[in-house]
């Protein structure tokens, strides 16, 4: 049931994730103070308890991922947030809540690291959140938002594919988006939650077989086979999942390729270079994992030397999958700041410069 | 005619265990399934299993449980528990679960007095691991991380964690019971039946501390490990109503 005159509020990124889970049927959260988060954790404390939904604040970051486990073991959609350092204490429990394919949505509001690091914007996780982070052969499906509205929509696909494939999904954001204001159109939605059945949940084994919810396989052979179901469906997920927006790419002899915060940088710089006639587009990946790779491998682009600009806040994360995927069909070139600093509109340009 | 006294409760699944011979948990497993058939609770019980010796418990119980990582079952029941409010929903713990890797969630859990049962098997020792020293390992004691024996400059004391979590406000109850005899395994199945009867009343967190014998990693036979439990175990961990 989808209000037909949604209203606009004033949100930081932070609280639009917040009230996006709560719009899309989060019936737990747990969470544990970090900054550049907190305010995430702190709208859910107020309006979690509100809407007759469950908030915990952990006494660890390791407590709350598992406490997202046991909720979601326990039928229900469960969700945690964090921040770069807090997120590398969750792994294990990100690990296991894909080994037992439990449903769960991790919010990460990325600051700089490596270490205490410190609390300004960074994409230096994008290594961990797409190559699963803890131990294992593992995948988290990862969303990345770029503006506070698309925080605030990825929230209901975010619980969506959880369920749909029973799998961890990351919202991988930084500090700029969580800490920018910005009017987001609010959807009042309800019932998303009983979309899908659980019929393997915790609840008691009345009526029926009992359930176990694990990842222990030590019988010979039975890890590497629930390793190959967990393989096709990541199969699955890579054929079907893929999100990518593309703009002004068609004539373009370069392209940006930029996630989350970087890609608005980046889309406000190729609009200004169109006005002056250059030929600049944007490829934006909104999963990360999957990764669009449909967006660059097999295009046979009309511009003949193509380049492609991988632009990030880090030290050449992303640009190693777009390599991957152009298999070597393209120039790829790489523009990186980490350690709070933010890539500048005038910085991109002059490295676009000096490639034309 | 004639009466059956004695058969194997419905939450015990008919198969042979895994452990040791003289080994505490396969008495612990049946008595916690003995109170749970009694309170008629089979449909509602929630178990969450452990790492450690016990780790596959869940195949021996025919009710419906979690596995939770090292440490992190109370977590586990905690979201369990207030989830599904409805149902009873216990844990499972060794030593190096509940009083090592796991003490941060086992101080907060009891701290918020989440109404929980945790049955706590304390047996001195890592059996699953190969007999490395536990929190709760004796001084003098050795094992394959203390192999002169622990010794309190270099490892520190054993950790009574029942009597620490006894201090919290949030703590209904807690009793520790020696499975030395038969008597107190009578005694640990009373003191497991109120832990589970004080979760349906919903009056807060209880736990049952049983002293259980290894005698594989203590290095004697199953007579002299339970002999080791009445006369050197219990006088570091006294058996009775702690809170």
């Amino acid at each position: 049931m989808v209000n037909p005159k949604p209203k606009k509020i004033l949100l930081s990124g932070n609280e639009a994730i917040a009230e996006g889970a709560i719009q899309a049927g989060c019936q737990f959260y747990a969470g544990y103070p970090i900054t550049p988060q907190n305010e995430l954790t702190a709208y859910m404390a107020k309006h979690m308890p509100e809407n007759n939904r469950i908030f915990i604040q952990s006494e660890s970051e390791t407590a709350a991922i598992n406490m997202v486990y046991g909720a979601s073991a326990a039928g229900a959609r469960a969700m945690t947030s964090s921040s770069s350092p807090g997120i590398s204490l969750k792994q294990e429990g990100i690990s296991y809540l894909a080994g037992a394919e439990l449903p769960a949505v991790i919010v990460n509001i990325m600051r700089a690291g490596p270490g205490l690091g410190n609390i300004w914007p960074s994409q230096a996780d994008y290594f961990q959140a797409t190559r699963g982070g803890g131990h294992g052969d593992y995948r988290c499906i990862v969303l990345a938002p770029s503006s506070v509205q698309e925080a605030y929509g990825q929230m209901f696909k975010a619980f969506e594919l959880a369920d749909k494939y029973r799998n961890p999904v990351m919202i991988l954001g930084d500090g700029l988006l969580g800490q920018m204001m910005e009017p987001v159109e609010i959807v009042k939605a309800e019932g998303l939650d009983a979309k899908y059945d659980k019929p393997w949940a915790v609840t008691g084994c009345k009526g029926r077989e009992r359930n176990i919810t694990k990842s222990f396989h030590m019988n010979e052979g039975d890890l590497e086979k629930a390793n190959l179901i967990l393989q096709k469906k990541y199969a699955g997920i890579q054929k079907k999942e893929q999100d990518w927006e593309e703009f002004l790419i068609k004539d373009a002899k370069i392209v940006i390729v930029a996630y989350g915060s970087m890609a608005r940088i980046a889309k406000g710089l190729v609009r200004k270079l169109r006005q002056g006639g250059m030929r600049i587009g944007l490829i934006r990946p909104v999963t990360l994992w999957p990764f669009p790779v449909k967006a660059f491998a097999n295009r046979k682009p009309k511009v003949s030397n193509r380049k492609f600009l991988v632009v990030e806040m880090s030290y050449g994360q992303m640009v190693e999958d777009v390599r991957l995927s152009l298999e070597g069909s393209s120039k790829v070139e790489f523009l990186g700041r980490s350690g709070g600093g933010v890539l500048t509109q005038a910085q991109i340009l002059r490295k676009i410069k000096a490639l034309l | 005619m004639s009466d059956v006294i004695y058969s194997r409760p419905k939450s015990l699944n008919n198969i042979s265990t895994h452990y040791c011979p003289g080994c505490g948990h396969g008495i612990a497993h049946r008595l916690i399934a003995e109170v749970v058939d009694e309170l008629n609770i089979r449909e509602s019980v929630i178990g969450v299993t452990p790492i450690g010796c016990a780790v596959i418990a869940y195949d021996y119980w025919n009710f419906d449980c979690s596995e939770a990582a090292h440490g992190r079952a109370l977590a586990v029941a905690t979201a369990i528990k207030r989830v599904r409010p409805q149902n009873i929903v216990f844990t499972y713990q060794g030593d190096g679960d509940l009083a090592a890797i796991g003490t941060n969630e086992t101080i907060h859990a009891a701290n918020r007095g989440e109404n929980l049962t945790c049955i706590f098997i304390n047996n001195a020792v890592y059996g699953m691991t190969g007999g490395q020293m536990a929190p709760t390992t004796l001084l003098g004691q050795k094992t394959a991380t203390t192999i002169t024996g622990r010794d309190q400059k270099l490892h520190g004391y054993p950790l009574k964690i029942s009597e620490m979590l006894a201090l919290l406000p949030g703590v209904k109850y807690i009793e520790r019971v020696a499975m030395d005899s038969p008597q107190g395994i009578l005694k640990a199945k009373k003191a497991i039946r109120l832990a589970f009867e004080n979760q349906i009343n919903n009056a807060g967190f209880s736990l049952v501390e049983l002293l259980s014998p290894c005698p594989t990693y203590w290095g004697v036979s199953p007579k002299e490990a339970l002999r080791w439990i009445k006369e050197e175990m219990t006088k570091v961990f006294p058996p009775g109503r702690i809170k």
